[in-house]
């Protein structure tokens, strides 16, 4: 939490760094996602639906929010409900509006985020930090209560879930496992291109500067609540995506319950553990967040099954995950992408010490 | 450089581990199986472990009873593992994920996904791969359309049969469904998709006996409750149905002894009718209903036969023997009764080995526990006579009356009481009709294979 209200100084100073070495290596970007696509073709049911569809999506909503929190310095809680804002937008245009396109219906639903995004980054005009941060609970409260409470969001359904209708694009049906990892990955693929430009941009150094110390951005002519307000709306759009995607790509039915308080503070961990004010920080920590306990418990349900007690097993498992986090966050508390970034440097000098 | 090499020893000792938690995809199908795997969805960690650890021992408990005293369904016996799920909607669907496959070449006959949003996120999924999923007393209420809905089975009590088997059960007390007319009945409820499932049945049955249908929302969690007491104070119901969650339900209790109505007025839902809910309320808790499709108690058949075979010989996963007989570990042996005849009742049809999802799908919609075959198994009073069919996936519709004295539950009502699914089942056909075409399903002929 201390990097929520005063982001460290060191940040700043890794950044142009950073992105030289990025810049360096496109072809390893472009690699990197050829893989994602090719992994497509080969892996099984499983790893669509449990691993990698959910870790782009949080990946996009850890994206999102690193945006605001680790890029314009405004921490937020109110991820789980610009999430919930995508997913109820996205059904209620594919709905009422069948003949739009897929990739247009998502777009609307991103842009109805932006506006919820806004209109709850208001107060940050005015206060900032853990106050700030208290605020943004007002539409983790608001939002999800919303549409629970008018039947209309869910086009009175007796249970209150909203459920995907059928998936196509171009004629394709993107119902199945692979249409819809192509899916997630495609959108995530384009909004991380997106995000990217706009970070390496004149946007992205204005919000730097305000993360800094907004006074002195003021001072050097920097529109404060214009980039304010611009950084809510270009998060929540991201995230909003992101809470559609997790609700037709993902799971295919939610309700409001979906995107409740965890799901904002999952995403803040994910920032958290995989690095603050990065684009790959957003990807690293979604992997160490939603995979790491599956692997912890594929792990003890290979090895350990039935030699430990069931309801013991689980608890360690927690136990684990919970010391992991303290052991990475110790060495490193920038996040495990300032941790990967010593590494890189180490193994550039590697044969002799460094 | 030692410590260098120890760490890439260590790496590699990672790596290893990585490579051993891969679960095996490509071992399904090697041989035929003997066993019939049959994955269980648990939550033993998490906000709701408290009660859900019952449950499994109920299920774990008749699993063994099958294997060890019966030798197996026809000779199949049942082998499991757990999958945690923390009643979290994502660990749920990794489960079943990576349950779905089979084990040891048996493959997944019947799921059970314990957790309404991980029952609402596996609806699509489970058409997909053809493994039925058991939603007892959760899940959506229009399933109960086999039509649109295949291979989801909300068998025995849904919401809106809880509803109205409550408002059948005042009728009983009042002489009579013409002495309805009239009554205030207030429904004190979660304010969430579970809490507001009840409204449109209890809206269409005000209508039909006459019946003044009040409807006041609690706020989760619930542990604050001044409010909506203070409202019933002041209108008076005659009754209150109690559709709690968690620890709304012990609160209520403990605020409408403090407001001065009479407790045994209050009738509860599903969940808000075992042990654990009332318990915490105290004293005042005496007097209080539940309705529940899990009669408590341990002097059923199948229950002393239970205890003499699994629990006397220290077989049982029940971690607390005061739980045996709770509503909650009955519950998991309804479960696993229903499963094992569904699975029993595929063999009939495909032969005595372990049957596939799509087998059991069979099993399931041509399911029939009438009052001589729960004889047999030793679970008449305990479960209700059931038939499924492709139109009706729910079969029962029919809960029993518990009264908390104070120590335990008791059965008060005469038998079991039924809802008038007949006026609500064109409802929920409409409902299903509705989410057909929404999602452009074209649904299945209702003619029996």
């Amino acid at each position: 939490m201390t990097a929520l209200a005063a982001p460290a100084p060191t940040q700043t100073v890794e950044h142009p760094d950073v992105l030289r070495r990025w810049r360096a290596g496109p072809l390893a970007i472009a690699g990197l996602v050829a893989a994602f696509y090719a992994l497509g073709f080969v892996v099984h049911d499983y790893w669509f639906n449990a691993i990698l569809i959910p870790f782009l999506i949080m990946a996009l909503a850890g994206l999102g929010l690193n945006l605001l929190t680790g890029y314009a310095g405004q921490a937020s809680l109110g991820t789980g409900a610009f999430m919930s804002v995508g997913a109820f937008a996205t059904y209620n245009v594919l709905l009422r509006l069948p003949d739009l396109p897929l990739p247009v219906s998502l777009v609307i639903g991103g842009l109805f985020g932006a506006l919820a995004g806004v209109i709850f980054g208001l107060p940050s005009l005015r206060i900032k930090g853990f106050y700030l941060t208290a605020s943004t609970l007002a539409a983790q409260f608001f939002l999800p209560w919303l549409f629970n409470q008018y039947g209309w969001f869910s086009n009175y359904t007796t249970s209150g879930s909203i459920s995907a209708p059928k998936l196509v694009f171009l004629g394709a049906d993107l119902s199945t496992p692979l249409g819809r990892y192509l899916l997630t990955l495609t959108s995530v693929v384009i909004l991380t291109w997106l995000a990217w430009n706009l970070v390496t941009s004149q946007v992205g150094r204005n919000w730097m500067a305000i993360r800094d110390m907004d006074t002195a951005a003021a001072v050097a002519g920097i529109p404060i609540a214009f980039n304010k307000l611009a950084s809510f709306a270009i998060s929540s759009f991201i995230i909003a995506i992101a809470g559609a995607l997790w609700a037709f790509a993902y799971l295919g039915t939610v309700d409001a319950r979906s995107f409740d308080l965890d799901r904002s503070f999952t995403v803040l961990f994910i920032i958290i553990i995989g690095g603050m004010g990065s684009i790959a920080g957003a990807f690293i920590g979604s992997a160490f967040v939603i995979l790491v306990p599956i692997l912890i418990s594929n792990v003890s349900a290979n090895l350990f099954a039935g030699a430990i007690d069931a309801g013991q097993s689980e608890n360690l498992q927690k136990i684990l995950f919970g010391a992991l986090i303290v052991y990475f966050l110790i060495k490193e508390p920038n996040g495990l992408y300032a941790l990967l970034l010593r590494a890189r440097r180490r193994l550039a000098l590697w044969p002799l010490k460094s | 450089m030692s410590s260098r090499l120890k760490k890439a020893l260590r790496g590699l000792a990672f790596a290893a581990l990585a490579l051993a938690a891969v679960p095996s995809v490509f071992s399904a199908a090697a041989e035929e199986a003997k066993q019939q795997y049959f994955p269980l969805a648990t939550f033993r960690v998490g906000a709701y472990a408290s009660s859900g650890i019952p449950v499994w021992a109920g299920e774990i408990d008749y699993f063994r009873y099958i294997n060890e005293v019966e030798g197996g369904i026809n000779g199949v016996k049942l082998f499991w593992d757990e999958c945690e799920t923390e009643w979290e909607v994502e660990k749920g669907v990794e489960c079943y994920e990576r349950v779905k496959a089979g084990k040891d070449g048996s493959p997944v006959p019947i799921f059970l996904p314990h957790g309404d949003p991980i029952s609402k996120a596996l609806t699509e999924k489970t058409v997909a791969d053809k493994i039925p999923q058991i939603t007892i007393a959760y899940g959506r209420t229009e399933s109960i359309d086999g039509r649109v809905f295949p291979y989801s089975f909300p068998v025995l009590f849904s919401f809106w049969s809880e509803a109205s088997s409550v408002i059948n059960h005042i009728a009983e007390i009042e002489g009579g469904k013409e002495k309805l007319k009239g009554l205030k009945i207030a429904t004190v409820y979660h304010d969430s998709p579970y809490g507001k499932e009840t409204q449109v049945p209890l809206d269409f049955l005000a209508k039909t006996y006459g019946f003044e249908n009040i409807q006041i929302p609690v706020p989760h969690p619930g542990n604050e409750q001044s409010a909506q007491w203070a409202k019933i104070r002041q209108l008076k119901p005659d009754y209150v149905f109690l559709r709690g969650w968690g620890v709304m339900t012990p609160v209520a209790i403990k605020t409408a002894a403090k407001t001065g109505f009479p407790v045994d007025h209050i009738i509860g839902g599903i969940w808000s009718g075992s042990e654990e809910d009332v318990r915490p309320a105290g004293a005042v808790g005496k007097g209080y209903k539940a309705v529940t499709p899990f009669p408590a108690g341990a002097d059923f058949e199948i229950l002393k036969k239970l205890k003499a075979n699994i629990v006397d010989k220290g077989l049982s996963d029940l971690k607390d023997p005061k739980s045996f007989g709770s509503v909650y570990y009955n519950s998991g042996v309804i479960e696993a009764i229903i499963s094992v005849e569904a699975i029993r009742k595929a063999q009939s049809k495909f032969g005595n080995r372990p049957v596939t999802g799509e087998e059991a799908q069979w099993g399931l919609e041509n399911l029939k526990l009438d009052e001589a075959r729960l004889k047999e198994i030793g679970a008449d009073g305990l479960v209700q006579p059931l038939e499924l069919s492709i139109k009706d996936h729910e079969g029962g519709g029919a809960g029993k009356i518990l009264q908390w004295d104070g120590e335990k539950w008791n059965i008060v009502s005469n038998g079991w009481v039924r809802s008038d699914r007949e006026l609500l089942l064109p409802l929920i056909y409409e409902r299903a009709a509705a989410y057909a075409k929404e999602k452009g399903i074209t649904p299945r002929p209702d003619v029996s294979n």
